[in-house]
């Protein structure tokens, strides 16, 4: 009884997305114009041995949306983000309960492989392989596909375009990746996970370790990726989740408080706790 | 504009900084000092026979003037070549196994079993290939020689094999799973590479370790008058050679073990410089 209290209690917290959480009438999601839930999650815990990371998390990731989760230093964001693509299973005594479902299917229906093709991510740190440039974004694509040069050469630069990095290493891409700077090294992990065509891109914290002008060239391409991709990006910056979100999930000590339209949340959050959050009272 | 306040340190950390940095000086010149000795010595008194015929002719009968070690040389290259054939191979796929798969039991077993392995001493590591392989084949040879120079290569090559890839970090191998590579793919295709210069070099330090090891060969490649054929007859090599000459009465013998130190010590010297050049070709790769 508790457990369906606390899930409708979130219902009530984020009214304009739940009201198609729970219908399955494709038709008016149509007819309201809004988006395809990408995943949607019930009643999620997550447990690393004995400490419960993530507390009964609901919520909905819209389909070709920027969906921002913000809050305190270790609250579960990352925990969150990193059970998307099933990453967390690689942390020996780890448990996960509840469903996600991945479009239409159970998460932990598909082989982890794909999954993790599907959906890609991109950590807080840049870590480019020792590699160079070129195989760094070649690197998913060998794994599946059998291209030929010239088809390879074109999706690597489409990539390289794609993640807005093109015009910065195209002398260079037999260089190795650690030769270039540490926000162009992000910008290459990205297009890395581009290349094999993701559907949904997970960003921790990407611009966490770039100056303003790698940060502002991160943004703008989140509007271009939102085209044809999900994205979930975790952020401790507000402003940067009031400029590219679509949609804000506010965390506190493992469960979620809210998630809304972004413009909600900063600008009339149901919730004190956010309101205290955004407005730097605490965390 | 103001004086610059200068801050000296206390005299007390003064004195112990100056104290500790001769005496750390002294130790790496008395390092440097041995093996500097050790090589001018061997030089000083094996100059005389290192000609060129000390490396291609075969040992001359006692009395007779000049001869060389030709047939020492070709049995230590032959005998490192079989060792590693067999240590490296066994030492990379359990270093593998030891970093990326190893639970904790079975790798606390592999890991206590190798480091008993690295403390067994070397000569009975060659009472353990004489028994297993001299005496059911009736005769010393290169093939039992190998044998035991590499079962004692493996805890070295396995131990810093498996240093080498827990030292790639943990943000590269999640880099390539999250790209959808398996578990192997990502080892096979990320983190090896990334450790592979690493690993050469514990590779050729390993090489160089078991090539001045004498006592396992007393008991299983022997020595030889003359040139080995094969594999499964006993040969010459530079450890027992020195040995053997070291400790006969005659003067040009002992010479002639000055000299063959003098090449295997080069020889390995060599090895050595060639592998920190391929350690520090590695870090510039990695590094950019
Ligand atoms: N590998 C791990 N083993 C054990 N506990 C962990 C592990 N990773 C995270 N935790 C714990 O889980 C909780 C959530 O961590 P998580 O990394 O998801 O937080 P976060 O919201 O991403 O924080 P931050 O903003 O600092 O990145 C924290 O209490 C953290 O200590
Ligand atoms: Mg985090």
């Amino acid at each position: 009884m508790a457990r369906s209290f606390s899930a409708n209690a979130v219902q009530i917290r984020r009214p304009d997305i739940d009201r198609f959480a729970h219908s399955d009438a494709a038709a008016e999601r149509e007819r309201n114009q809004l988006p395809w839930p990408q995943f949607t999650v019930a009643d999620l815990n997550f447990f690393y041995g004995n400490h419960q990371a993530l507390k009964n998390i609901n919520l909905i990731v819209p389909n070709r949306r920027v969906t921002a989760f913000i809050g305190p230093s270790g609250c579960g964001k990352t925990t969150l983000l990193r059970t998307f693509n099933r990453m967390n299973e690689t942390v020996p005594n780890t448990r996960v309960e509840g469903r996600i479902r991945l479009g239409e299917h159970d998460l932990f229906s598909y082989p982890v492989t794909t999954l993790r093709r599907v959906v890609g991510m991109v950590f807080q740190k840049p870590a480019p392989f020792p590699k160079s440039i070129f195989d760094n974004v070649a690197y998913g694509l060998r794994l599946e596909h059998r291209l030929n040069k010239r088809e390879m050469a074109e999706k690597v630069e489409q990539s390289l375009r794609r993640a807005a990095l093109w015009d910065e290493v195209k002398d260079k891409l037999h260089q190795s990746a650690n030769g270039i700077s540490g926000g162009q090294q992000q910008r290459l992990c990205i297009a890395r996970a581009l290349a094999v065509d993701p559907e949904v891109l997970l960003l921790d914290e990407p611009c966490s370790a770039l100056d303003p002008i790698s940060t502002a060239k991160i943004e703008d391409l989140l509007f271009e990726l939102k085209e044809f991709c999900t994205i979930v990006i975790v952020t401790h910056n507000m402003l940067q989740a009031a400029r590219v979100a679509d949609y804000v999930g506010f965390f506190l000590n493992g469960e979620l408080i809210e998630l809304n339209r972004a413009k909600h949340i900063f600008q009339n959050p149901d919730q004190q706790q956010t309101q205290d959050y955004i407005t730097g009272r605490f965390g | 504009m103001s004086a610059a306040v200068v801050a000296y340190p206390p005299l007390r950390r003064r004195v112990v900084n100056v104290a500790m940095l001769t005496l750390s000086g002294l130790c790496t010149l008395l390092v440097v000092g041995v093996l500097l000795t050790i090589l001018l010595y061997l030089l000083w008194n094996g100059a005389h026979s290192l000609t060129l015929h000390f490396f291609t002719q075969l040992p001359a009968p006692v009395g007779e003037p000049g001869g060389g070690v030709r047939n020492a040389i070709i049995g230590t290259l032959k005998l490192l070549s079989l060792a590693t054939l067999i240590g490296v191979p066994i030492g990379l796929l359990g270093g593998i196994y030891l970093s990326e798969f190893a639970g904790g039991w079975s790798g606390f077993a592999v890991r206590y079993t190798t480091d008993l392995l690295n403390g067994v001493p070397s000569v009975v590591m060659g009472i353990f290939v004489y028994t297993l392989v001299v005496l059911p084949m009736h005769h010393f040879s290169t093939l039992a020689g190998g044998i035991a120079l590499g079962i004692m290569m493996i805890p070295i090559a396995l131990r810093s094999t498996e240093d080498f890839l827990r030292a790639v970090p943990r943000s590269l191998r999640e880099g390539g799973l999250a790209l959808g590579a398996s578990k192997s793919e990502t080892i096979f295709t990320i983190v090896i590479p990334a450790a592979i210069y690493g690993i050469l070099t514990g590779i050729l330090l390993d090489i160089a370790r078991v090539a001045g090891e004498t006592a396992p060969l007393l008991f299983t490649a022997f020595g030889n008058q003359y040139d080995s054929p094969g594999w499964l007859q006993p040969t010459a090599s530079l450890p027992v050679v020195i040995y053997n000459y070291a400790i006969s009465p005659y003067d040009s013998w002992h010479q002639q073990a000055w000299a063959a130190g003098f090449v295997l010590l080069s020889g390995l010297l060599a090895v050595s410089v060639v592998a920190r050049l391929i350690l520090a070709r590695g870090k510039k790769l990695s590094h950019g």
